[in-house]
């Protein structure tokens, strides 16, 4: 086991294992950091570029679900910049999110609304049009929808199906703008020989994979 | 037998084979991608066949390319007793004539002279060219000169003689010599290349990879294309001796698969230097085994970042991921890795063979040797230009380049390609330098340079290279994937006319805050086009957006074609004629006039009116027609 380190989190002093992810070693201690792809057990996706933070001494901030704790860390979770630039993510990801708060399986139970309630954030874009991809919803599968078009490409759905379900029915394709979670050759999921085990449901920070209303 | 001896045997026998070859006429035609692009395969064939048909003594030789791509297909002939010619925009006529005129009967074709290699008495040299003056040559050294496709030639030119001479160094050593010439990578970020193989070296893991990144993918660049299709085998010793010196035994070449010519030269290459002992186990007999494979990037912009690089070389989808850890502590495999650029291993035999000193002579203290640029778009010497760090913009544009074609007021240059920025007229005397474009929010890049001309929007420039990058995002993070995206609609929207006031803030907050938050190298420098559009030419924003006009009447929404009465010559029917869609006609009092109603926009008109008239105009906004028929 490592060591002990102490480090301080918005004027607070915590403890944590050296080599610890600030992410988790903040959100332990009771100190919320937003953040959507961050698996604790997985390597760091960095992809969600919500949980910027401040570290002393660091010129630029950093995403807290890749930085080690080291003994001695001074972080800021809040400064304006930090604030700014997780406005702006944010506001990327619900520019392209369709808002359907009322009918979602995930209302209050959302990751996006729950970052927009702790940061005082509009779930809708202010100054970005809205992009509705149009995706179509894939319904097939007996136990749970898809809607892509709700999809923040976080990962964690297609995480746990290959490493804890073993299963693989999920992966990413496309690039840039077109990235998104299908199946292989895009088949619909209902097709596909998946153990309805619901982890990628468990696993989705919003309304993308959900319990048909008949499961829940 | 040591690896001095066993280098020296390779010399002695490099070395005949090329004075036998001097002792006959040369023929050398420049069969790099932009000779081919001019049609130096024909050239080929033609001289080829001449030399055939009359049985000449003659050798006729491919070689790359000098530089000079704006006169490809360029030949150079070699004749004993003639200082060596190069001849520009040859055809095959001239081609014949060559063969026929010079190698027959003496006479050396003045007429078609481009400039002899070396000072001469009998025609004026490349060194009496304005460019000379600037120009430096030292990775660009032996492109054009030699085969790429036979590694005697480059032996023969003093090749792989580093490679013998570091072999007996400790690989410490070889460190210490890099690091003292300051070379930095020339791949855009300018990191120490020592200080990157010294961690390579010293990280834990074995075994330890190099890798070659020729994975070029800026929009108007192609040095690293032109290096492997001259002078592959100067890239790949300084693959091997960064293999060396870190301690690598695999080493790979990553290049795109656009690139099929420098695919080939590089394979062949490959097995030449096998073939000769200078790859494989045991290196010259120096106990060192290191082999190189040959990877094919598929086309994804995003792999030439390193990290991506490697994930597509694992067989994984080609996406960055976050650093630390750096590959030379977790590359390829989870293994130390040297990434290193084709420009930086081409540096490295030259400053083994003639020291540090040599090298730090050249440039700036913090950026020293030379640059290599690829200078595109609206300038008159089209081509590569190698010189020393420091050179102003002024002396590339000017000097090097001869300026802007047609007599056009220069505008920009647009330098570092997507992740670069545009620099107005007022930094032209700016030295190009890691640093100094950095601060000028522009950046080194690979070194592609595209001078635009006052016929550039640079509204339109910065929405061409967000479509681009845009289109090659991987789509990972969130900034990348849709702040480019979001940057693009409101640039798409500007040059539609459809621009609002707010726009600029909303471009600008978004440019800054995409540049801090992506994820990696594209996403982190995708918004310095449009920051530096924004800084620079913040005028032609606002053009277009409170004037609906576009200055550089290039937008297409933003302009309309108009004839001016004065000028039209009423009877000669030839913008009437080129119109594809009949949009012009004759008004009463037999003027000709555009039906702005059916009008694309083509352009045809412009280019029928004769020239002593120049009657057509673009005008913008395009309302100004409706003013001017009124007034």
């Amino acid at each position: 086991m490592g060591r002990t380190v102490s480090l301080t989190i918005d004027d607070r002093t915590v403890t944590a294992t050296a080599g610890e992810r600030l992410l988790w070693v903040a959100l332990d201690n009771g100190i919320y950091i937003p953040h959507l792809c961050a698996i604790k057990e997985a390597d760091p996706a960095a992809s969600c570029r919500l949980c910027f933070v401040e570290v002393e001494g660091c010129p630029r901030p950093v995403t807290a679900c890749t930085e080690p704790v080291r003994d001695g860390m001074v972080v800021r979770t809040r400064s304006p910049q930090i604030d700014r630039l997780v406005a702006t993510g944010f506001e990327l990801l619900m520019s392209v999110h369709r808002l359907d708060c009322a009918h979602c399986p995930k209302n209050r139970r959302c990751e996006l609304q729950k970052i927009a309630a702790r940061r005082k954030l509009k779930l809708r874009p202010g100054r970005l049009a809205v992009i509705d991809r149009n995706l179509p919803v894939d319904e097939s599968h007996p136990l749970y929808n898809y809607d892509p078009n709700k999809c923040v490409l976080c990962g964690r759905c297609v995480w746990v199906c290959r490493q804890l379900a073993r299963a693989g029915v999920l992966g990413f394709a496309w690039r840039g703008f077109e990235r998104r979670v299908t199946t292989f050759e895009g088949r619909p999921l209902g097709e596909w020989d998946c153990s309805a085990c619901g982890l990628c449901v468990e696993a989705c920070p919003v309304g993308a994979l959900a319990l048909k209303e008949a499961a829940r | 037998m040591s690896v001095a001896q066993k280098y020296g045997a390779l010399a002695a026998g490099a070395g005949k084979r090329w004075e036998e070859r001097a002792q006959k006429p040369l023929l050398l035609v420049g069969t790099a991608t932009c000779g081919r692009a001019a049609g130096a395969l024909e050239i080929l064939r033609c001289l080829k066949e001449e030399v055939g048909r009359r049985g000449l003594e003659a050798e006729v030789i491919e070689v790359g390319c000098m530089g000079h791509c704006y006169a490809e297909p360029l030949v150079v002939v070699a004749k004993p007793g003639w200082p060596a010619i190069c001849y520009g925009y040859v055809t095959d006529g001239i081609a014949a004539r060559l063969v026929e005129d010079f190698l027959l009967n003496d006479d050396p074709c003045l007429e078609f002279v481009l400039a002899a290699l070396e000072p001469n008495d009998l025609v004026p040299s490349f060194a009496d060219f304005p460019r000379s003056r600037y120009e430096h040559k030292m990775v660009l050294g032996r492109c054009g000169l030699i085969d790429p496709e036979d590694i005697t030639h480059y032996i023969a030119t003093g090749g792989y003689a580093a490679l013998a001479r570091v072999l007996e160094m400790a690989p410490e050593e070889v460190i210490a010599l890099i690091k003292a010439s300051g070379l930095r990578g020339r791949g855009g970020a300018g990191f120490p290349t020592g200080l990157k193989w010294e961690a390579c070296r010293s990280a834990p893991g074995n075994p330890k990879y190099v890798i070659c990144n020729a994975d070029e993918g800026d929009p108007g660049a192609f040095m690293d294309r032109t290096i492997l299709e001259s002078n592959p085998h100067g890239v790949l010793e300084g693959l091997i001796i960064a293999a060396y010196a870190v301690g690598a035994s695999q080493g790979y070449v990553y290049v795109r698969a656009e690139y099929p010519l420098a695919v080939e030269r590089v394979r062949t290459a490959l097995e030449q230097a096998r073939e000769q002992g200078l790859l494989g186990s045991d290196v010259l007999g120096s106990g060192f085994s290191f082999d190189v494979e040959l990877f094919q990037g598929s086309g994804a912009f995003v792999c030439g970042e390193e990290t991506a690089l490697i994930a597509s070389m694992e067989g994984k989808p080609g996406l960055p991921r976050h650093r630390p850890p750096f590959p030379v502590h977790a590359g390829l495999h989870e293994k130390p890795t040297v990434v290193n650029n084709v420009k930086t291993l081409a540096y490295v035999p030259l400053i083994l063979e003639k020291g540090p000193e040599w090298f730090t002579g050249v440039g700036t203290s913090r950026s020293p040797g030379t640059a290599v640029f690829a200078l595109a778009g609206k300038i008159v010497n089209t081509g590569l230009a190698e010189v020393p760090m420091g050179t102003t913009l002024r002396q590339l544009v000017y000097d090097v380049g001869s300026g802007i074609p047609k007599g056009r007021k220069f505008k920009a240059v647009q330098i570092g390609g997507p992740s670069g920025g545009c620099l107005p007229a007022e930094l032209l005397d700016m030295p190009v330098d890691f640093d100094s474009l950095t601060v000028a929010g522009a950046m080194m890049g690979s070194g592609g340079m595209v001078i635009l001309d006052e016929d550039d929007c640079m509204v339109e420039m910065a929405r061409f290279f967000l479509d681009f990058t845009q289109k090659e995002s991987c789509g990972k993070c969130t900034f990348c994937r849709l702040g480019t995206r979001h940057m693009l609609d409101i640039l798409t929207r500007i040059t539609k006319g459809q621009g609002r006031p707010e726009d600029l803030d909303l471009l600008q907050a978004l440019a800054e805050d995409v540049k801090a938050g992506s994820l990696c190298g594209l996403g982190k420098t995708a918004p310095n086009p449009v920051l530096s559009t924004l800084r620079y030419f913040r005028d032609e924003y606002e053009a277009h957006i409170k004037e609906r006009r576009c200055p550089a009447l290039m937008c297409q929404d933003l302009i309309a074609y108009y004839i001016v009465p004065e000028r039209c010559e009423r009877s000669c029917n030839a913008c009437m004629g080129s119109c594809p869609v009949e949009a012009i006609y004759t008004t009463p009092d037999m003027l000709k006039a555009i039906d702005q109603e059916k009008c694309v926009k083509c352009g045809s008109c412009v280019d029928a009116c004769p020239p002593q008239y120049r009657a057509v105009i673009k005008v913008s906004p395009p309302e100004v027609v409706a003013d001017k028929a009124e007034g």
